[in-house]
């Protein structure tokens, strides 16, 4: 841990500096601005530049901002959870057992990227509606009288539609961190006296810990924000903070306001995101 | 040599293992003696590793049985085999610090902490790696990573330690220093050891008795000084240490002699024991080592069979020269050592020569 800046990693930095600077210009101007803007205030079309606290103070006395940031985070975390939860056993599944198979394996679970997202939400509101696939389905096998409501239009489809979109981004890093570990490991466990349920839980997981985390944060962050599937399977009580930040900038003509939710958005997944890294530490110096 | 008893540890019977074509293992027969120390020695892919990993439990035989201890292995997992192994890899896992590493076996069953804090320590110290324990994995070098994971293998107290090329992945001084320690550390445990390697050096040095493999199968289980002395096979003359060859006919074989016409040394009675297998008169080779050819530097000095040759080459170690020599009636120049004595002069090539040996030091190959 104390080499980090040896030859080889002060060749690399070089190396990367160009692209570092470049992607700088595009992410930190904007963010700069974005956070100069949270501070100023609008009038209608008139943007008042002095500095202000206004917006914050604004976010802090409404409890519908903070009941949006709260559901947002939930249905994240939700969708994290299950995403990475089934992504799991198939990322085991491929790594373990594909055999030669693995790239094909691979190949096929990119398949649902070959159409739009917008597509494939579409495909679920026609498969969980009132009177879609799922509900005719189970009243046609009689095991419901009464179509079932509380799968569409609420938090419910929301986390279905975003796990069932992510799913692949899951499996990669998990299966990356599976295929990395040294099956010797594995039998030097075995070796040492340990059946397959002890050499899953001492070896396997902690050593694909990193994987899991690093899934778990592919989907948490960019789903935090996402607006296009709550809009289109939320109905209002699965509206997230993406939604109101969108509805200020556009229709409520409140961009610095748009712009202050933004930043508090991005401070609070920032901390979850670091509080995952640091769980991750925790975790595997316990196991070790 | 001293622990070793003669009641058997490992017992392999009529043992096989193929993977699709490749018969890796083909009708291994051995027994390895409680306390001994046993090397498999071979080439690269003659089916050493196999033949361990059937011993470990992590292949199961096609055909033949292991029996362990007394008890038939057939069914049993390598959880639960009175084995540990120390894999070619160390496989140290990386998680975990070096004390973490040693214990691993250990904290299942209940044992209490302070015990085995205890037993870390004094294995630690056994492999002269006291005072690491907090050490991370990732900071050990490759010495180390191999004393843990000898350490975290002895810790399960098995009655057999099994090593596959163990030394093959340090430098050469660090080598022959483990290869004495090794040696030494067997001593100490008295547990049977069975060491996998390709290089007869280490298997000379440390072993008890070896089972030289070829193409899965044992070629002859020895020991050193035998194997070295009296190999039964050209194949095997050749991979242990350097052996010259000449194209001979046995003439006859009776109880007490044998005759053999061994090419330019002359028609030579020998002693029964000179053939390592038992063969038919007939076409046969006929071995000879370096070390017991000499060259007769003067007129005085004799030897009870003399041939003469020209010098082709000349390498010199020091201590020890070793010649090329061009013999008429032998295809291969043969080689010479000669242990360079005070005012001994070293040959030029070129130089024609007189070489002498006795015939007690022929051996007859198939
Ligand atoms: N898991 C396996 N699958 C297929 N072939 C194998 C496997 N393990 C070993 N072999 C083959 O069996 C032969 C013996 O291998 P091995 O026991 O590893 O030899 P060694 O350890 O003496 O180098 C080789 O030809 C090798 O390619
Ligand atoms: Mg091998």
């Amino acid at each position: 841990m104390a080499l980090w800046f040896n030859k080889e990693s002060r060749s690399g930095l070089k190396l990367v500096s160009a692209p570092f600077g470049f992607s700088l210009l595009l992410l930190a101007v904007p963010l700069s601005l974005m956070v100069l803007l949270s501070f100023w205030t609008q009038d209608y079309l008139t943007l008042d530049r002095t500095l202000t606290l206004n917006n914050y103070r604004e976010i802090g006395s409404h409890p519908v901002y903070a009941l949006l940031m709260k559901r947002s985070v939930i249905i994240s975390l939700m969708v994290t959870t299950i995403t990475v939860a089934l992504a799991f056993p198939m990322a085991y599944y491929i790594s373990f057992y594909g055999g030669k198979r693995k790239a094909l394996w691979l190949f096929l679970i990119t398949i649902p990227f070959w159409t739009s997202y917008l597509l494939r939400i579409f495909m679920w509101k026609i498969i969980l509606g009132y009177n879609g696939v799922l509900n005719s389905t189970l009243q046609g096998l009689s095991f419901i009288d009464e179509p079932l409501t509380f799968i569409l239009y609420n938090s419910n489809a929301v986390v279905i539609a975003l796990a069932h979109a992510w799913a692949p981004f899951a499996i990669l890093p998990i299966f990356v961190a599976l295929e990395k570990i040294d099956r010797s490991l594995l039998e030097a466990a075995h070796d040492l006296g340990d059946g397959p349920v002890r050499r899953f839980f001492r070896i396997t997981l902690p050593l694909a810990a990193p994987g899991i985390i690093a899934s778990a944060l592919i989907i948490f962050i960019p789903t935090v924000g996402d607006y296009i599937t709550p809009k289109m399977v939320g109905g209002t009580d699965g509206l997230m903070i993406a939604n109101m930040i969108q509805v200020q900038f556009s229709k409520a003509n409140n961009a610095p306001l748009g712009a202050a939710l933004a930043v508090t958005s991005m401070v609070m997944v920032g901390l979850i995101a670091l509080g995952f890294v640091f769980l991750n530490r925790r975790w595997l110096r316990r196991q070790a | 040599m001293a622990k070793s008893t003669e009641s058997p540890m490992v017992e392999i019977n009529a043992v096989s293992k193929s993977f699709g074509d490749v018969r890796a293992v083909d009708g291994v027969d051995a027994v390895i003696r409680e306390g001994e120390f046993f090397s498999l020695l071979g080439p690269s892919g003659c089916g050493k590793t196999t033949l361990l990993r059937l011993i470990s439990g992590f292949e199961h035989p096609d055909d033949g049985h292991i029996v362990i201890a007394g008890q038939n292995m057939d069914q049993v997992e390598p959880n639960h085999r009175p084995t540990n192994l120390v894999f070619q890899s160390y496989a140290i896992f990386p998680h975990l610090n070096v004390e973490e590493n040693v214990a691993y076996g250990l904290k299942r069953n209940g044992v209490s902490k302070d015990e085995i804090a205890e037993q870390v320590n004094e294995m630690l110290t056994l492999v002269d790696l006291s005072g690491y324990n907090k050490r991370p994995a990732y900071a050990l070098s490759g010495g180390q990573r191999q004393r843990v994971a000898l350490a975290r293998a002895l810790i399960m107290k098995p009655k057999v330690l099994l090593l596959d090329e163990p030394l093959s992945a340090l430098d050469r001084k660090l080598r022959e220093q483990m290869q004495i320690e090794l040696r030494g550390l067997q001593r100490t445990v008295g547990i049977t050891f069975i060491l996998v390697t390709h290089d007869q050096e280490e298997a000379l040095t440390m072993s008890d008795r070896i089972a030289v493999m070829f193409d899965g199968n044992i070629a002859q289980l020895a020991t050193p000084q035998e194997l070295y002395s009296r190999p039964k096979t050209r194949r095997i003359a050749s991979f242990i240490g350097v052996m010259n060859f000449v194209e001979g006919t046995l003439r006859k074989v009776t109880a007490k002699t044998l005759e053999v016409e061994a090419g330019p040394f002359g028609k030579v009675t020998m002693a029964p024991d000179q053939m390592p297998a038992p063969l038919e008169p007939g076409a046969v080779t006929v071995g000879i080592r370096p070390e017991m050819l000499t060259v007769l530097f003067s007129a005085k000095e004799k030897a009870e069979i003399e041939v003469t040759g020209v010098i082709t080459n000349t390498a010199y170690f020091g201590d020890m020269t070793y010649y090329s020599v061009q013999i008429d009636g032998i295809d291969e120049d043969v080689t010479v050592s000669m242990r360079n004595t005070a005012g001994r002069r070293v040959l030029a090539v070129g130089e024609e020569t007189r070489i002498g040996l006795g015939r007690e030091s022929l051996i007859i190959l198939s």
